[in-house]
């Protein structure tokens, strides 16, 4: 009965016409309702669990007195979230009459800080999304991080001499290529003997923890020091801050923000995409139209792993100047729910970095003047995956209509690679 | 007749490939020649290892065995040689891949050989480690086993087994280590309830909802203990299952201390495994469970409940993972830290992988895994130059080995990973 | 006495399409009973209604004289109704017992399972009805006949007395079919009755009590054997009356385009699938490959269109070696390949149309300068291309996925004859299609054999083989065992080949 089915699968994807229109084509479909309600719903479970979880609640009078507390608590904490991710108005308004440039700074500092959590995110978020383009779920993008953070760490320090134009380049280059070589491996394996890329850079992952593990107690250790942290890259590798201290927004940003660009140029645009793309979609046919696999799934996961080593020389060129330990706590991860949220599209993936950059750098704040741990973001943010992974939930709750069109959503094969 | 043409047809042109007959020859003598550069060259002659025979702490003891190294390296050697010739020359056929295991066997006892010549290694206290380390791979193996083997890709074992030991912890400090384990079991089979339900009836992508899964446990219980648990240290000291000896058996040495005077987890780990064979491949149920697991569209037609076989797997699977997660807390350390799970969930789906989704397969690949482990902290002292971090990377690369078809196929469930959709 | 099995008023609606309208069935006991019908006709709908896998939205099932409701196959299987599918329902790596009596186990006194007495129960059967199956065996390892037959001891093991047979005789060879046919005659014999579902006639005339027609989701008609000839069940089938010919001249071939020589290679599981296989086209010619599937034809198609290599032999186009060349470099030297599994190799099912008719001519001028895809150039080219060639589509952006499979295949036949070719490859081009696209199709490969294409035709519809090709070649077990002029050939020599009995044919 596939013909009926068939008829269900409407027109998915009408060609984006330009760079311009895509936002609005993106919001005019019945499926940003659902990301957007998964994102609120999210929300709102997190706030129960805060109420929940709130001693006093439990410990009020009467039922009205809990359920007061409860609310309070809620919008104590989504308070706090959010003048630590944007900052706080009256800070704001009071810093700018008194025209004092360092309190300027101070008072407009979350906002530049939620921009520098996002960017890393920008990053690893395309890494996914350009896998899932190409029929390739990239979960090794932590991995991928931390090898890319190692290279452009050690071309930062190891490298001396060098102008900042050249040697920031460089820097972020080695970045980008240790994260290929961590994608072309499952990449190969994948194209040429058919193991499963997910199992594969599982194990790519782990491969890199250790590997930077041994380094960071071995030949990359700050000998200054008695934990396992790198020594401090050169100033020249540093990439560029745009304001006196605190803020530490960086150019970095900017970087994030033209991979985006030339990531969609290169899939909707290109003959490479369009092979890419097809490859993703129905590889069977790709073959018969005379493409090649083993190139292009090779050249998808290098690609990938590049942009998520991008992510992680990003953090060390421009925030941290030295690697540690566990330094990336799970941009890799997070960015598997971001590239869904974004829908596997460069501009979505922006939008939806943003929102977290912007969740995660509240969450500072968060925990620190309402005492909620910063561990609730993993918690929406599960959530939020959640409902993007099962939308048929929020039509559920909502009572949306069911879309006239079914979503060719992500769908991956089973280990056997069938 | 034509049929029966074209069965034997089918038959005559199967054969075994020469190329892998070969590869397999050269892996062989590689390792040989591995034997004699590293561990026979330059040693010593006249040095002796000495293995001692019981695990530190133990009353039964048995006597220290003393091998002379270089003599023992070299027998080894020599074998693994003949043994790559005559795979070279004849081939072991259906053999092959357990010539394989003895000659990884006799390369890993060379290098303990060296490793420990002229000083001794507790050989008991390095299998006990292993054996003890295997626990939690080997469960949440079985974990794997019990989803995909219904067709249902599980990658949230780490998450699973996370939220086991802080809900064995939590509810063991509130009242006794057995209610804390149920809780753990009964938890995760929760989390296995909401795995089922997203991949089952909403038809989720089953590693999307794994990893959802997976940040959703890191999330809550590093909330929880954050917000909880370092607040009210009472909270977070369930106390521990002890060693229980079995009568007999327990004395018995060298075998004894290692198998027969362990918590009640490793015991559980081995009643498990015998469970779980004989439920997969004799009863009722695990013909079915397999069914589905390989060809939903039959089982259904010959009026199987696919949706309800599932569900029912992927439950167990998360009580399983619960299981073996409460094992970090309830059966090792005692409290629960952040995070402390540490990546061995996704182990034991290498474990489950390498051990080609049988129980006892991943038992074997889970004491493999767990020896390296095991062998990393023992390096330090053996004074050996090879870093730890190499040998604790072994789990992750020989699974990438074994999935890249090196050591031959392995018997993925047909059905594993993709939705079923009743017409 | 009641009908052993009676359908009463049985509606189904899909979105859009209503699959079953008000379908009136009785069954007699003892009776083979063919439901005729072509695909898409809503046989296999209605036969799924009636095993429970599917619910009906109206109408009525009785057994024996008393309703039945079925919601699932465990209703149909308690009811004794038990169904043989198209494609069998078998684990490939369970054993034929754990096959047999999965669902429906025996169970040891302690509890776990009893395979000794359901083997023993089997072979009983197998010997019962002459059906010969080891019950220790690997279902992999059995030959597709004797598949199928596994499926059928699974129906005997639960002792059903319905039995519906979804397009049997598919993927069987003529003599398998034979020995199928037997199989239900001894059947019948034991009490069982029997519901055939099929579109070939031949069998229908040959092999059934009773035939009802089935069309568009109604019931046309009801006849036996006796009362009807092809041509009268075909244009019931169909609607018309069938033009069983096809118009074309007698072909004009030139020179050869495609030389094959002792082709050796092996399937996708490395078993040997062609074995040494020789034959030329020549322009202006169609060479036909008949046979039954699964005697090399598909991977005789994938090696010459570059997506398997061979393991020995030559393959020559235009003079050029393209033994082992890729699948673009063979695209390049102007072959057009309409691939057998449209569907699986020939469309990307979620991209638009636009991007369907250039998939193997995307990097070329004008559809893109350099890397740059030019999409207003594509937008263009694709709306002349779906006025030229009838794709039925509200634009050239709706996904391939959303048209019927007539237009689908129509978007392969225009991407394949838009651009200039010297060799056609079609495989099974019309395998599923309703009568107007096949005429369709039909058409178009007889309009490029004239212009001086050289088509090679693969299709195991013999029909198809022998109206539209000039040259019939036959394969079987990976050989080619005969090669004969359409003109000259009887269904009969041909059937005989396809069956692999060559001194037969040789002799005749």
């Amino acid at each position: 009965m596939s013909e009926e089915k068939m008829q269900k699968t409407k027109a998915k994807e009408p060609k984006k016409k330009d760079a311009g229109k895509v936002f609005l084509s993106e919001l005019s479909k019945s499926s940003t309702t659902v990301t957007i309600l998964a994102i609120i719903s999210g929300l709102i479970l997190g706030g129960l669990l805060v109420a929940l979880t709130t001693e006093e609640v439990y410990t009020a009078p009467s039922f009205g007195e809990g359920l007061k507390v409860a609310l309070q608590a809620v919008w104590k904490t989504y308070e706090a979230l959010f003048t630590g991710a944007i900052g706080t108005p009256s800070k704001i308004v009071a810093a700018l009459q008194s025209g004092d440039a360092e309190a300027i700074r101070r008072a407009f500092n979350p906002f530049f800080e939620s921009l520098v959590a996002s960017t890393p995110y920008i990053f690893a978020g395309l890494a996914v999304a350009l896998g899932f383009r190409v029929g390739l779920f990239n979960i090794g993008a932590e991995g991928q991080i931390f090898i890319g953070a190692l290279c452009a760490v050690t071309a930062g320090i190891y490298l001396k001499g060098l102008p900042h134009i050249i040697h920031v380049p460089l820097s972020m280059l080695a970045g980008a290529l240790g994260g290929a070589l961590w994608g072309f491996i499952p990449g190969i394996l994948k194209a040429k003997t058919g193991a499963h890329e997910v199992i594969n850079s599982i194990m790519m992952n782990y491969i890199a923890f250790r590997l930077s593990e041994f380094f960071l107690t071995g030949l990359l250790k700050d000998p200054d020091k008695f934990i396992p942290v790198s020594a401090k890259i050169e100033e020249s590798a540093m990439l560029t801050r745009f304001f006196a201290h605190p803020i530490r927004f960086h150019s970095g940003f900017f970087i994030a923000l033209l991979m985006a660009l030339l990531v969609y140029i290169l899939l909707f645009k290109t003959t490479w995409g369009f092979e890419l793309r097809t490859v993703g979609a129905n590889m069977n046919a790709a073959r018969y139209a005379g493409m090649n696999i083993v190139v292009n799934t090779v050249i998808a996961m290098s690609l990938s792993g590049a942009l998520a080593g991008m992510a992680g020389a990003n953090e060390v060129l421009g925030i941290n100047h030295n690697l540690a330990v566990a330094f990336s706590s799970g941009y890799g991860f997070d960015a598997i729910a971001l590239a869904l949220i974004g829908k596997s599209h460069p501009f979505g993936v922006i939008l939806a970095a943003l929102l977290f950059g912007f969740l995660r750098n509240g969450a500072v704040q968060m925990q620190l003047t309402a005492g909620i741990p910063i561990d609730i973001i993993s918690i929406l943010q599960a959530f939020i995956l959640a409902f993007i992974a099962a939308p048929a939930i929020i039509r559920t709750i909502y009572r949306l209509k069911e879309p006239d069109f079914e979503e060719a959503g992500v769908k991956l094969s089973g280990w056997g690679g069938n | 007749m034509t049929t029966s043409t074209k069965q034997m047809n089918h038959g005559a042109f199967e054969y075994t490939s020469p190329t892998r007959q070969r590869t397999m020859g050269v892996v062989f003598l590689l390792i040989a020649v591995m034997v004699f550069g590293f561990f026979s060259r330059g040693l010593d002659t006249s040095l002796v290892t000495t293995f001692r025979m019981s695990p530190g702490g133990s009353d039964v003891v048995a006597p220290d065995w003393i091998i002379p190294s270089s003599i023992v390296i070299n027998i080894l050697g020599f074998i693994c040689a003949a043994l790559g010739a005559y795979q070279l020359v004849r081939g072991f056929k259906n053999w092959t891949n357990l010539v394989l295991g003895l000659v990884a066997a006799f390369f890993v006892f060379s290098f303990l050989t060296w490793a420990a010549a002229e000083q001794s290694l507790n050989l008991a206290g390095l299998i006990n480690s292993s054996l003890i380390k295997a626990v939690p791979l080997t469960l949440g193996a079985m974990s794997g086993i019990l989803c995909e083997r219904s067709g249902v890709v599980n990658i949230a074992i780490e998450g699973m087994m996370l939220s086991g030991a802080f809900v064995a912890t939590l509810v063991g400090s509130l009242t006794n280590i057995w209610i804390g384990l149920l809780a753990a079991v009964i938890f995760s089979g929760l989390l296995g309830l909401l795995h089922a339900v997203l991949s089952i009836k909403y038809k989720a992508d089953q590693i999307i909802s794994g990893t959802m899964i997976n940040i959703l446990a890191t999330g809550m219980t590093s909330f929880f203990s954050a917000k909880f648990l370092q607040k009210y240290q009472q909270l977070n000291n369930p106390g521990r299952f002890p060693t229980w000896d079995i009568p007999g058996l327990s004395k018995i040495p060298f075998i004894g201390p290692i198998l027969f005077s362990n918590n009640m987890f490793v015991y559980a780990m081995f009643v498990f495994i015998v469970v779980l064979t004989i439920a997969l491949y004799y009863t009722r149920w695990g013909l079915r469970l397999r069914a589905v697991g390989e060809h939903p569209k039959a089982a259904d037609t010959l009026g199987i409940n696919v949706y309800r076989t599932r569900y029912v797997a992927v439950v167990m699977g998360g009580m399983m993972a619960g299981f073996g997660g409460a094992y970090f807390t309830l059966g090792s350390v005692g409290r629960f830290d952040e995070v402390m799970t540490a990546g061995r969930g996704f182990i034991s789906l290498a474990a489950m992988i390498f051990g080609n989704f049988v129980p006892a397969g991943a038992f074997a690949a889970g004491t493999l895994f767990g020896f390296s482990d095991a062998l990393a902290s023992k390096l330090a002292i053996l004074k050996v130059p090879i870093p730890s971090e190499f040998l604790l990377m072994a789990p992750y690369l020989v699974t990438m080995i074994v999935l890249a078809g090196v050591v031959g196929r392995t018997q993925v469930p047909a059905a594993d990973g993709v939705p079923y959709e009743k017409e | 006495m009641d009908p052993v099995l009676e359908l009463r008023g049985i509606t189904k609606r899909f979105p859009g399409v209503l699959a079953n309208d008000h379908i009136d069935l009785t069954l007699e006991k003892g009776e083979i009973h063919a439901l005729l019908g072509e695909n898409g006709a809503g046989k296999t709908t209605l036969m799924n209604i009636l095993y429970g896998l599917y619910d009906p939205d109206e109408g009525e099932v009785f057994v024996k004289g008393n309703k039945l409701e079925v919601n699932s196959p465990s209703d149909a299987i308690a009811a004794g109704i038990g169904m043989v599918h198209q494609h069998f329902m078998l684990v490939p790596v369970f054993t034929v017992t754990e096959n047999v009596m999965l669902g429906y186990e025996n169970l040891q006194p302690n509890g776990l399972l009893d395979r000794q007495t359901a083997a023993a129960r089997i072979r009983e059967i197998s010997e019962q009805y002459h059906l010969e199956v080891d019950p220790d065996l690997y279902v992999k390892d059995l030959s597709v006949g004797a598949q199928q037959r596994v499926d059928i001891i699974k129906l005997l093991y639960r002792e059903a007395d319905i039995f519906i047979l979804d397009e049997p005789t598919a993927v069987l060879t003529p003599q398998e079919v034979d020995e199928l046919f037997t199989i239900m005659r001894k059947l019948v014999e034991k009490g069982k009755s029997i519901i055939f579902i099929t579109h070939k006639l031949r069998e229908v005339l040959e092999f059934a009590d009773q035939i009802t027609v089935i069309r568009g989701g109604k019931v046309v008609g009801s006849t036996t054997p006796q009362e009807a000839d092809q041509r009268l069940l075909a244009s019931m089938m169909v609607g018309r009356a069938v033009e069983l010919n096809v118009d074309k001249k007698p072909a004009d071939p030139k020179d050869a385009v495609l030389k094959v020589e002792n082709l050796v290679a092996l399937d996708d599981r490395d078993q040997l699938a062609i074995d040494g296989v020789s034959f030329e086209i020549r322009s202006g010619e169609i060479l036909g490959i008949a046979g039954v599937q699964g005697n090399g034809q598909t991977e005789l198609v994938r090696v010459l269109t570059g997506l398997a290599h061979p393991v020995d032999g030559e393959i020559t186009l235009l003079g050029e070696d393209i033994t082992g060349a890729s699948p673009r470099k063979i695209t390049e030297l102007g072959t057009a390949h309409i691939p057998e599994d449209r569907q699986r190799d020939g469309l990307v099912l979620n991209f638009p149309i636009v991007d369907n008719l250039v998939l193997n001519t995307y990097y070329i001028e004008p559809n893109a300068r350099g890397v740059l895809m030019q999409q207003d150039i594509l937008l263009k080219t694709a709306d002349d291309l779906i006025n030229k060639f009838d794709v039925r589509t509200p634009n050239s952006v709706t996904t391939v996925g959303s048209l019927s499979g007539g237009n689908q295949q129509k978007v392969i036949v225009a991407r394949e004859f838009s651009r200039p070719i010297k060799m056609l490859i079609a495989s099974q081009p019309t395998r599923g299609l309703d009568v107007g696209s096949i005429e369709y199709i039909h058409h178009r490969l007889i309009e490029k054999r004239d212009a001086g294409v050289a088509v090679l035709l693969v299709s195991t519809e013999l029909d198809e083989v022998m109206q539209l090709s000039d040259r019939i070649a036959v394969m079987f077990d990976g050989k080619i065992v005969g090669v004969l002029p359409a003109a000259e050939a009887t269904k009969e020599q041909i059937g005989l080949l396809m069956a692999g009995v060559v001194s037969t044919a040789a002799e005749a």
